[in-house]
């Protein structure tokens, strides 16, 4: 038998680049930054990899962003995944969630997959709803914020994280989309072999249409900015790490008084 | 045109940051010389509950399947609600219940979410939301184009319940939906094993983030929270990596707590964990990168090596204990 998964991973800058505010104000200066893939969507394709090797199968990373995502695709195929799909274009990772659903609704839709996986959300717009609505658009059920799944019988079983610390279990019938959250499990890393593997594996890409891309979109970004202060924090010691943690012993003790 | 609420419960029981959706939905009818209407899915006596506030009126949307949460069910009742209430906003609190199903409602109506804001303002009759990108590093305004409704979710915390004004006794409108076919079975709800640590009782907390860098490194944070006598945390990428157990997590999926001081050591603060500690007294954060989210709602700052800080703090800390 066996499972058609797809996952879906975003390239984002790397968590630990230090952001510049473009000229215009309304994205990041993209040169010199340095790109990793969104944590969740790592997430979901571990995830994928192990439900492959418990259910046989197959894996399809699909990544929609410039020919720089390409450096996701082939970490995932390094990894495990079985082959890719590439939906490439300069300005795809700025789409509304819903350009980006519909778009990734068309590139995907022929697979007909039995599983789709991705991140619960991005690290970079942080939408947090691509996945939820690319299900409505396909017409799968889905689950959002999963943590376990058991794909083991004819239906999907799927455990859910709720707030503070309480947890649910939905079934429901494959196919079916799920959003994954981070920790779900460790992931793995790409062996050598699988770096050399992934050499011969299929890229396709795809370009998304015209029609959806230039549609005016429901949500504009004005401007993005530094966040504006909710406190004015004290800094201590002007950059001296050692300097600091004296004063703020201190400040701790005779100003704040909680020690 | 008016403007909708969404409040949220659980087996009838009120979600409190529904009244801070409240908050934002009578801020934002103040500015547009608008009403509010609130709507409740499948529980009649929450509706009566609600009708308390200054509301047009509480539309109650009933159906069998409204029952227990499901994303179909809710989607088809919220959206047969928007359909025929016709509002310019859909207003709602950015929970994991919101993020479950509100985005496919939008999808129905051609479009997503401006979620998980933190600010509006009204200047010409133009709204403008606040939302942060980038785990927190950045905010970015955004404003609604196109055809209403336009659907906003607000990160909790960003309006305050108690500021929700109660009314003179809303109308409550009971509306049948039709659902449909519901294709998710959920179980009961559940925790896990006893939580074993209870730390929202805690007075002083460390807790240590990714900056810590290895499992090993946690002792430095052990022997500060020792020397403090407060209580070892972590936040979500310490836990998801197991170094810590997760009854340790401090945020949204962990604890929240709001002790005397917290000492955040190696943590971005991603909104995520902020939620989760932002009411603490006083914020201490030691952090590499200066544009770290943590030293928004910080009192104290150290920018630098933790490496360096933390055992100079720890030993300076016993001296004015000793």
């Amino acid at each position: 038998m066996g499972m058609k998964i797809l996952v879906l991973m975003k390239q984002v800058a790397n968590k630990d680049a230090i952001l510049r505010i473009n000229k215009d104000s309304t994205w990041i200066e993209e040169a010199d930054l340095s790109f990793e893939v969104s944590e969740s969507d790592g997430y979901a394709l571990e995830e994928a990899l192990r439900i492959k090797e418990k259910v046989g199968g197959e894996v399809v990373v699909v990544s929609m962003g410039p020919a720089r995502a390409k450096s996701v695709i082939k970490d995932a195929l390094a990894r495990g995944a079985d082959r890719a799909i590439h939906v490439l274009g300069d300005n795809v990772v700025h789409l509304s969630p819903f350009a980006a659903a519909s778009v990734l609704a068309d590139a995907i839709r022929e697979e007909s997959a039995d599983l789709v996986m991705t991140g619960l959300q991005s690290d970079d717009y942080g939408y947090a709803q691509t996945g939820v609505i690319l299900a409505e658009l396909m017409g799968l059920p889905h689950a959002t914020i999963v943590i376990e799944v058991d794909a083991s019988g004819e239906q999907l079983r799927v455990k859910r994280e709720l707030e503070s610390g309480w947890y649910q279990w939905y079934t429901m019938p494959k196919p079916a989309l799920l959003t994954i959250q981070s920790g779900i499990s460790q992931i793995r890393y790409a062996t050598l072999k699988g770096i050399m593997a992934a050499k011969k594996k299929e890229i396709k890409e795809v370009t998304p249409s015209a029609e959806i891309v230039s549609k005016p979109s429901h949500q504009r970004i004005e401007k993005i900015y530094l966040p504006q202060k909710s406190k004015q924090t004290q800094f201590l010691g002007g950059g001296d790490a050692k300097k600091g943690a004296v004063e703020l012993a201190e400040k701790l003790r005779n100003e704040a008084r909680v020690i | 045109m008016s403007i909708l609420v969404f409040i949220e419960h659980k087996s009838g029981t009120l979600n409190k940051t529904s009244l801070e959706a409240i908050a934002a939905a009578q801020k934002l009818a103040a500015d547009f010389g608008q009403q509010v209407s609130a709507v409740v899915l499948g529980s009649s006596s929450l509706a009566q509950e609600i009708a308390a506030y200054d509301l047009e009126k509480v539309i109650s949307a009933e159906s069998d399947q409204l029952a227990d949460y499901t994303p179909d069910a809710y989607a088809a009742g919220l959206e047969q609600v928007v359909r025929n209430a016709n509002p310019q906003f859909v207003i709602m609190s950015h929970t994991y219940l919101a993020r479950d199903f509100a985005p496919k409602v939008a999808a129905r109506f051609g479009k997503g979410l401006i979620g998980d804001c933190i600010r509006m303002s009204v200047d010409g009759g133009k709204a403008t939301f606040t939302r942060r990108i980038f785990l927190g590093k950045l905010d970015a305004d955004v404003v609604s184009e196109g055809e209403p409704p336009t659907f906003v979710t607000f990160q909790s915390g960003s309006f305050r319940g108690d500021q929700a004004v109660k009314g003179s006794g809303a109308a409550v409108e009971a509306m049948q939906v039709e659902v449909g076919e519901v294709r998710m079975k959920p179980e009961a709800p559940f925790q896990e094993a006893k939580q074993a640590v209870d730390l929202s009782k805690a007075d002083i907390i460390v807790a240590v983030g990714r900056g810590i860098k290895s499992k090993d490194n946690l002792a430095l944070a052990e022997k500060l929270a020792e020397a403090l006598g407060g209580d070892l945390a972590a936040s979500r990428p310490i836990c998801d990596a197991e170094w810590l157990p997760i009854d340790r997590q401090i945020g949204s999926s962990g604890q929240t707590v709001a002790p005397k001081l917290y000492v955040a050591i190696g943590i971005s603060g991603a909104i995520q964990h902020l939620v989760g500690m932002k009411n603490s007294q006083t914020i201490v954060a030691i952090n590499k990168d200066p544009e770290a989210p943590i030293f928004d709602i910080a009192d104290y700052g150290i920018v630098g090596d933790l490496f360096e800080a933390v055992p100079v703090l720890t030993e300076e800390i016993k001296k004015l204990k000793g």
